[in-house]
């Protein structure tokens, strides 16, 4: 127990340093003290570095705590419900799903597919999240329905892929009579980043994720009843049909949302609910819910970290990032996968 | 003193509904099942055991007719409800490994915790007293990867013991275990039915344990439908014959074993005074097809076997009388 608590004051702890850190640096360089007086509430020397303080990296630094967590949970409670450690929002294609949701909005508002939220109004900028969220729905929604004629989880898994790759080949299509700009600016868009959140659109992201997160916490009994498999969590009182929906709403949105605003981003939801795991020991989702949303919020703040290390050089895609970080997780867990208490 | 029923069914019929096509299990089933006794459902695979059992579960509704929990029609439990009264066992593949022991048990408490499944000292006494009363206490923080296949059934049992339900139902406890695990869990059941006085219900292939601890037995053929009674009462009237419905298998009424039919062309006399080498004695010589009778006056042209001791068979072979000191040396001159 005190084992389990010390792990996460650490986390907490790296959370807080990693957040620090993602205002401190980026790729225009500020002195340390300038940022501290920012900070404190002072005009900085520069009007630009206050501007960049406030208006670019403190929205990025809580896009990424968000997205990070989001995404993580998302992965996890996947994992659970699917009773399969290697399901995921980017596996299962419900981010490609969110994707072409996104495409398809942003084609009917007129606009070029892919330059997303920039330079968008209010209820724009809902439509494109609505979109999101209706096409990570509809993907949710077939797997949930081919999971009812498919017993076999790596065959729902690869069903899964095969809607993403049939979304993808439609967003192609999308792209085929969109602009060259819009191609250019989906292209970007799909390399993912955390700086696509204004300063004014936060507390909207924000609110949204909160929804979906708060969600995720009202199920971790079913979850654990769940590591059982469904008969057995139903014969515990609990209501499987109400559990999935819940479940799907929650997932969608942090999917979603995420996808709309910063890109699909790969390997967080796959890789992260296995950090979280190995690192406390448990499958019960009452420590592990909470730790893996922190430690989603710690990856995602140490990819955007790195992604501006270049300096004024520019910045590394996010989606260059994150598979360096992810694979080799998911290729220890396999590799050791009889060793591991969870697989069994 | 007169137990009252946990469950009774009158004229049930159980089977699936898919779409408008009924497809019919069986038909006017009646049972109940009382505190404190340990009833073992048997029948050959495909004779509706799972269905039975997911029936009294309320995981699928019976096609007609009346099942009664505790005074009420099942069906008008909720799943909340239900899952304080009964307790199940599946053969189920979870994904657990990660939990321990003392964890996975605990799950057994989310009918009766609130919404987030905070354990309170009373559950901790629950769970405390179910692991020690299957007999796994000492492994409570082991990881449930780490158990055998019997630890494992005994965990499910302890997770079904804290549940407080007064009827567990449990299919196939005992499949893929090793003997000594199979009579332990048998044991344990019995044990649990009549310490904690609960109503519980098991299918299983077990025969031979079954007999042994069962109660009652319930047995689902399709001849005979469901028949229901106290195991010596059931054996003892045949009703195991027509268990299997097959001809070829027949229930040794002595010592409670099926067996296949002896397609015996040759006859053989045997004799012995002590019971338990004349069972053997048969058994050898059933394996080779040889049909065992007693000695009549008209029968002395058979050949025939003769023991005083298992390392005294004396064979007699149309006149030539050899003397065995092993089942091996009497096997040997069959064959020749």
């Amino acid at each position: 127990m005190t084992m389990k608590y010390r792990i996460w004051g650490g986390i907490v702890l790296l959370l807080v340093l990693l957040f620090a850190a993602n205002l401190f640096l980026g790729s225009a360089r500020i002195p340390f003290r300038a940022v501290l007086g920012i900070l404190a509430g002072e005009e900085g020397e520069k009007t630009a570095w206050t501007y960049i303080v406030w208006q670019t990296r403190f929205p990025q630094a809580v896009t990424a705590l968000f997205a990070g967590a989001s995404l993580a949970v998302a992965g996890l409670m996947l994992q659970t419900v699917f009773a399969n450690p290697l399901a995921g929002p980017s596996i299962l294609g419900i981010d490609s799903g969110a994707s072409l949701g996104v495409a398809l909005v942003m084609l009917l508002c007129g606009g070029t597919v892919g330059a997303v939220t920039v330079g968008l109004t209010f209820s724009g900028y809902v439509a494109v999240v609505v979109g999101a969220f209706a096409g990570a729905a509809l993907i949710l929604g077939l797997i949930i329905f081919f999971s009812t004629l498919i017993r076999s989880n790596v065959m729902l898994l690869i069903i899964g892929m095969m809607m993403g790759y049939i979304a993808s080949s439609a967003i192609s299509l999308l792209n085929f009579f969109a602009t060259a700009e819009g191609v250019f600016s989906y292209t970007m868009w799909g390399m993912g980043d955390f700086s696509g959140v204004s300063a004014g659109q936060l507390p909207f992201f924000c609110g949204i994720l909160s929804v979906g997160l708060f969600l995720a916490l009202l199920l971790m009994k079913p979850l654990n009843a769940l590591l059982l498999g469904e008969r057995y969590a139903g014969n515990l009182g609990i209501n499987v049909r109400r559990v999935r929906v819940v479940l799907l709403i929650s997932t969608g949105l942090l999917t979603a949302v995420t996808t709309a605003f910063c890109g699909p981003i790969a390997f967080i939801g796959l890789a992260v609910p296995h950090i979280a795991r190995l690192l406390l020991g448990t499958s019960n989702h009452n420590f592990l819910l909470p730790v893996t949303m922190l430690c989603g919020a710690v990856i995602a703040l140490l990819c955007n970290l790195i992604s501006v290390l270049p300096g004024s050089a520019g910045v590394i895609p996010l989606n260059a990032i994150t598979p360096v970080l992810g694979a080799p997780v998911i290729i220890y867990v396999i590799v050791n996968q009889r060793k591991i208490q969870y697989f069994h | 003193m007169k137990k009252e029923a946990i469950v009774s069914a009158a004229d049930l019929t159980i089977g699936y509904r898919t779409g408008r096509r009924v497809t019919r299990v069986h038909e006017h089933l009646s049972f109940r099942l009382y505190p404190g006794e340990l009833t073992c459902l048997l029948g050959a695979n495909g004779m509706g055991k799972s269905t039975l059992l997911r029936t009294l579960a309320a995981s699928q509704p019976a096609l007609s007719g009346e099942l009664v929990l505790e005074g009420r029609p099942l069906s008008h439990y909720s799943e909340k409800e239900r899952s304080r009264r009964i307790g199940m066992v599946l053969t189920d593949k979870t994904q657990a490994g990660g939990l321990t022991v003392y964890e996975l048990v605990a799950l057994g408490r989310q009918p009766h915790t609130g919404f987030f499944g905070r354990l309170h000292r009373q559950d901790h006494v629950r769970i405390a007293e179910a692991l020690e009363a299957v007999g796994i206490a000492h492994k409570a923080q082991s990881y449930t990867a780490e158990l055998s296949d019997g630890e494992r059934q005994k965990v499910m049992i302890a997770k079904a013991v804290v549940q407080e339900c007064p009827l567990i139902l449990l299919d196939e406890p005992t499949a893929f275990l090793d003997v000594v695990s199979r009579i332990e869990i048998m044991d344990l059941l019995h044990k649990l039915a009549v310490e904690q006085n609960k109503a519980i219900l098991l299918s299983t292939h077990n025969v031979e344990q079954a007999l042994v601890l069962a109660d009652k037995l319930w047995l689902l053929s399709q001849e005979g439908g469901l028949q229901c009674g106290v195991t010596e009462d059931l054996i003892l009237n045949h009703r195991m014959d027509s268990l299997f419905g097959r001809p070829d298998i027949q229930f040794d009424y002595a010592h409670g074993v099926y067996y296949p039919i002896v397609h015996g062309c040759r006859q053989i006399v045997v004799e012995s005074e002590d019971d338990t080498l004349l069972h053997w004695m048969v058994n050898a010589l059933n394996r080779r097809h040889y049909a065992c009778v007693q000695s009549t006056p008209d029968n002395t042209s058979l050949p025939s076997l003769r023991a005083s001791a298992p390392d005294r068979l004396l064979l007699n072979q149309s006149g030539k009388i050899t003397l065995c000191s092993s089942f091996e040396e009497l096997l040997s001159l069959l064959v020749n």
